[in-house]
């Protein structure tokens, strides 16, 4: 089996069996990263790009990674000293790496469709690593990934996503996917915080942490956008801890085995506890672990639909 | 299609084979069975039973997966499909023995090898195949050979066996 386009755009776009090809391809990339020599020569050759238009850490380190551990060769365009800041459109930005020799482009853009207007100006695959509050597809197949290997399936399970949903493009790409494994997910956040169209989703918007958390296998705490909190969604980070903040005591209505996951990068004391964070039902390091290996995954499938 | 191999054939072959391994090795001292998935992988598994049949002793036994060390990424249609490598030991100073189920062009054991390098400094690698069909592209040659069978280049051998749900033989078409 193969994945159907060139490009990672969105998990929107993905089928349920696609999915699942990318997870159990990462199984066999895992192995590779317990080895002493964490490295493979499957994509010796191939040019990967990464463009990553606005900030990012551990998306961006963790691309870097799994390309170099496929053997790619890699170059990382620094927006803040390229031609960007002369003017340059992303189209033209993206048809000169092309002209560089590029088999994979890594975007990442704070306008929603930035990945999806450039893969159809490329030959190269183009690899969405989140676009504005559109889609982030590696992370909601990272955090698929973790719930398979912590929990043994996807299927059934109940899984609360936390936080700000409206400024959440790692939201929607999870909200998509899980929706095709038939979980039952349920969305927790202040009213301000939570997309009035979200219902038609087939999810289930709780606004109180106690009723929402009741039996879920899996918690999923989002980052609080604290650039975007200039409109006044929440009063005070104080406040918001108070009510959303996942603690000891509300972790415990959740499922005895339940995990919990972060995509980081974590505000301590606003949406999660220190105690919780660190504690042993955490998943979130363990996340970043597994999203080098679905990277990895997903770069060498999408080499096989080029040919 | 005509059929080379029945239960039987394959049975007895697989026992000669362990004697072999168990001869030229002198026993079962530092040894390692490797076996390329998935059908070297069910055969490395067959032998290590024979193994501690005739010794009484049991030798680790691993998987390989040779889908990143392919040398046909590049023209192939479809990526093939990766699975498990559980290398069992520290292979480093081990006497490895790869298994697979046909040798024919080669470069799948090229492959193999270039894996193996990666896991570790072996003291030596040995290859042990259930079928050896000729046609190599490289010059790469087996220890132990369960049965040497002539084929044209087009012809197609297959080897099915009961861990697949399928009736153990091979066959030629």
């Amino acid at each position: 089996m193969k994945l159907a386009s060139k490009d990672l755009l969105g998990i929107k776009e993905l089928t349920k069996d696609e999915i699942t090809l990318v997870l159990d391809t990462a199984s066999g990339f895992k192995d590779v990263l317990k080895r002493d020599i964490k490295k493979v020569p499957a994509l010796r050759g191939k040019t990967a790009v990464n463009l990553f238009f606005e900030p990012s850490t551990r998306t961006k380190t963790s691309f870097e990674l799994a390309e170099k551990r496929l053997s790619l060769d890699v170059l990382n365009l620094a927006v803040t000293t390229s031609s960007v800041v002369k003017g340059e459109s992303l189209i033209d930005t993206a048809l000169n790496v092309q002209a560089l020799g590029a088999d994979f482009m890594i975007i990442r853009h704070s306008s929603s469709g930035a990945a999806h207007l450039l893969s159809k100006k490329v030959n190269a695959s183009v690899i969405n690593a989140g676009d504005g509050v559109n889609e982030h597809p590696t992370q909601a197949l990272l955090d698929a990934f973790t719930i398979k290997e912590k929990l043994g399936r996807i299927e059934g399970l109940k899984v609360a996503i936390v936080g700000d949903i409206l400024h959440s493009r790692v939201a929607k790409s999870n909200i998509y996917l899980l929706a095709k494994f038939g979980v039952e997910v349920r969305i927790i956040g202040p009213p301000t915080l939570i997309p009035k169209e979200l219902e038609s989703h087939g999810v289930k918007v709780f606004h109180d942490m106690e009723t929402g958390l009741r039996d879920v296998d899996v918690v999923m705490m989002l980052r609080i956008q604290m650039e975007r909190q200039g409109k006044g969604f929440f009063p005070s980070t104080l406040e918001y801890f108070r009510y959303w903040g996942l603690t000891a005591e509300r972790l415990s209505i959740a499922d005895k085995d339940a995990i919990v996951m972060h995509p980081g990068p974590m505000n301590r004391g606003i949406e999660i506890a220190s105690e919780i964070a660190d504690g042993p039902r955490s998943v979130i390091l363990e996340q970043v672990t597994n999203g080098i290996a679905v990277r990895m995954a997903v770069l060498y499938l999408l080499a096989g639909v080029r040919g | 299609m005509k059929e080379l191999l029945n239960k039987q054939d394959i049975d007895r072959v697989l026992a000669r084979m362990a004697h072999e391994i168990l001869e030229r090795n002198k026993g079962t001292g530092n040894l390692c069975l490797v076996g390329i998935q998935r059908g070297g992988v069910h055969l490395a598994k067959r032998l290590s039973r024979k193994v501690k049949e005739i010794e009484g002793k049991d030798v680790l036994v691993g998987s390989l997966d040779i889908a990143f060390y392919r040398d046909d990424l590049n023209i192939r249609k479809e990526q093939p499909a990766v699975r498990r490598t559980e290398v069992p030991c520290e292979i480093t100073d081990k006497k490895v023995v790869l298994v697979d189920d046909v040798l024919f062009t080669g470069r799948s054991i090229r492959a193999a090898l270039d894996a193996l390098m990666d896991f570790g400094r072996p003291a030596s690698i040995q290859l042990a195949v259930l079928i050896d069909r000729g046609h190599r592209q490289l010059p790469i040659k087996a220890d132990f050979v369960g049965k040497n069978i002539p084929t044209a280049i087009d012809e197609n051998v297959e080897v099915n066996l009961e861990e697949e749900g399928l009736e153990d033989r091979v066959t030629i078409e």
